[in-house]
């Protein structure tokens, strides 16, 4: 195992140092990071002496481990477009994405695994077979769309919830929070629908069909022949082996979730990183995308990582054995 | 020809295709929107990105099925400029399937070009192909797509862009769409290059690339047919959503995406006409377009049958 856990953290810091490298070649030669820095009567000596100083003269591999050791501090430059500081501008919208993103995950799983276990257990009732036609239609609908919808029936039409913007936010610190205010829980509900419609129904199907195939197995059969309640067997035997793939998609889905806040952010007017993403590549702002592209590639690392150790932790048998199996399509 | 027909009529595919009144009806609803979006310069009753038939006092009329402030001459009403919902909805459709196919195109070639090469050569060239695939796996594809338009931004001029936007979409999306071809093309010519008829094409002393392109990718075209079929649908959706992120094309080439964009600007105030009909196109175009994919690969299964 502990081979498995090292092979594993060696391919993420690969992983890590691919996207950091892209990263560095977008800064240092898609765009002149002196052009932004001065002004248009700047004579050419100051600017190569201001060359000489940033190191931008050095060779290629010295500057792409300084650009990683500036990384690793959160240093990332200024912005073209706004001159602030990359991490500042980042970190102020961090805590908008994350609130966003945690709220449509916990959509995502309060609905989408009883709806899979329902549509699993019933295939053949009407209701399953209606849910089953609404999340082709789901599937089938870009995020956007849903998101205007939602906006022209509820805000629009009906006027119950707030169409853009996080209403009233309590700031802690740095952090801005959503959720201590009404206003501000109310403006959360139409962009968490909307961010995690997607993923709901990718979570539907695959519990369902994983609890297809569970019930068909002897040890269900063999539970319900020691007279046990069918809550028991539904749920503390069928859907607990049904969790190993749900944990693998749900996981990598949640990265997928964070990243396509950015359509989710742009629709709601919701500022959060990935609407300073979509801003930045309007203005080709190059310091902010290499560090969002950083930050996202982190992310997804991370969450690879944590998903490969939940196995042990969820499924005993792995535990024995030199590695885990990879469950799941990717 | 004839003899063609009869064979096409009789085979496995057609049989399935006819028992599946889904498929078939998706199939017809595809080719309508297909045809009504290629010949909209001869059908569409308005050319809306032509200013000089534009009339102002035509802007935000309502479709002819709501209220009584209609007009026959725009069915589905007209948005804030005069434009006519209808005809603009023909165009940007259009515009949005030559985007998707010209896309999937890109992405086919460049993977089966890089899979034939990663799997007939090995060793450190389809180490260095594959972890670039992987890599790339890690990010979903609308960021590469984003991340490509950002680079393309920083390099040239913002006319420029304008002009070329629409190669900029079509090899963003192309690019960041490879990867999966590229692994089912490794794949099969793993398994077909020790197979006897191409080590007999090898003695006879063909080049490699014939042998790639002549006798291993005719054995290929079954899984990539169906990874392009279900990638239309889904470069339709990169594209509108690009369009709609002001990322992808212009306001004066407008695709579906783009004309959702405009209406949602004027959602607020209740215009809803101007969003909600090129929204149920796009829906519509890649539902038909997504069911046709999934028969195609339950079709083509052997599996399955």
């Amino acid at each position: 195992m502990l081979a498995f856990i090292l092979r594993r953290l060696l391919q993420s810091v690969a992983v890590l140092l691919a996207v950091g490298l892209v990263s560095f070649f977008l800064f240092r030669y898609v765009g002149d990071p002196i052009n932004a820095m001065v002004g248009q009567d700047t004579s050419q000596q100051e600017r190569d002496a201001l060359r000489e100083k940033l190191g931008l003269n050095d060779p290629a591999p010295v500057q792409f481990v300084h650009f990683l050791f500036n990384a690793a501090q959160g240093k990332f430059g200024l912005s073209y477009r706004t001159s602030e500081p990359v991490s500042r501008m980042i970190l102020e919208r961090l805590p908008a994405t994350i609130e966003l993103s945690f709220c449509a995950t916990l959509f995502v799983l309060f609905f989408g695994i009883p709806m899979g276990v329902y549509t699993g257990l019933y295939p053949r009732h009407w209701s399953s077979r209606l849910l089953q036609a609404i999340s082709l239609i789901g599937v089938s609908l870009p995020t956007f769309l849903i998101g205007i919808l939602l906006i022209l029936f509820f805000a629009v039409i009906l006027h119950w919830l707030p169409s853009f913007g996080r209403g009233e936010t309590v700031t802690i610190g740095w952090w801005t929070t959503n959720f201590l205010t009404v206003k501000g829980l109310e403006a959360l509900i139409l962009p968490s629908i909307t961010l995690g419609l997607f993923q709901l129904t990718l979570i539907m199907r695959l519990v369902r069909s994983e609890m297809l195939e569970v019930m068909r197995t002897d040890y269900i059969k063999f539970a319900r022949a020691r007279g046990l309640t069918n809550r028991a067997i539904n749920f503390g035997h069928a859907l607990k082996n049904t969790l190993v793939p749900v944990i693998t998609v749900a996981g990598l889905q949640l990265g997928a979730l964070i990243a396509f806040a950015l359509v989710t952010e742009t629709v709601f007017a919701w500022p959060g990183v990935g609407q300073l993403f979509i801003q930045s590549v309007q203005f080709s702002d190059i310091p902010v995308m290499a560090a969002y592209l950083m930050l996202i590639g982190l992310l997804f690392v991370v969450i690879n990582l944590v998903v490969d150790l939940l196995y042990f932790a969820v499924d005993p048998r792995l535990r024995g054995q030199g590695g885990a199996a990879r469950v799941g399509s990717h | 020809m004839a003899e063609w027909i009869r064979r096409a009529a009789d085979s496995d595919i057609w049989w399935s295709f006819k028992s599946s009144t889904l498929t078939v009806v998706a199939a017809a609803a595809t080719l309508l929107i297909i045809v009504l979006a290629f010949l909209s310069p001869l059908l569409a009753p308005h050319t809306p990105f032509d200013p000089s038939t534009l009339n102002l006092s035509d802007g935000l009329k309502p479709p002819v099925f709501v209220g009584t402030d209609g007009d026959w001459s725009f069915p589905l009403g007209t948005d804030d400029q005069g434009r006519d919902v209808l005809s603009s909805i023909m165009y940007g459709t259009r515009l949005s399937l030559v985007v998707g196919f010209a896309s999937v195109v890109v992405a086919m070639v460049l993977g089966i070009a890089l899979g034939l090469i990663s799997g007939y050569v090995g060793g450190a060239v389809d180490a260095v192909i594959m972890r670039i695939a992987d890599v790339q796996l890690t990010f979903p594809a609308i960021l590469v797509a984003l991340l490509i338009d950002g680079i393309v931004r920083g390099l040239i001029s913002v006319q420029r862009h304008d002009e070329i936007a629409i190669y900029v979409i079509v090899g963003a999306i192309g690019l960041s769409f490879w990867v999966q071809y590229a692994r089912t093309v490794r794949g099969s010519v793993m398994v077909e290059k020790n197979k006897e008829y191409v080590q007999a094409a090898r003695v006879i002393g063909l080049s490699p690339a014939l042998i790639m392109v002549r006798h291993v990718l005719p054995n290929v075209t079954g899984p990539v047919l169906v990874i392009a079929t279900l990638n239309l649908g889904l470069a339709i959706i990169s594209e509108a959503t690009l369009s709609f992120l002001g990322v992808g094309l212009p306001s004066t080439q407008p695709s579906l995406g783009t004309l959702i964009r405009l209406g949602n600007e004027v959602l607020q105030s209740g215009d809803w006409w101007i969003t909600v009909f090129p929204g149920a196109t796009l829906a519509a175009l890649v539902l038909a377009v997504n069911l046709l994919g999934d028969w195609l690969r339950d079709a083509l299964n052997p599996k399955l049958r």
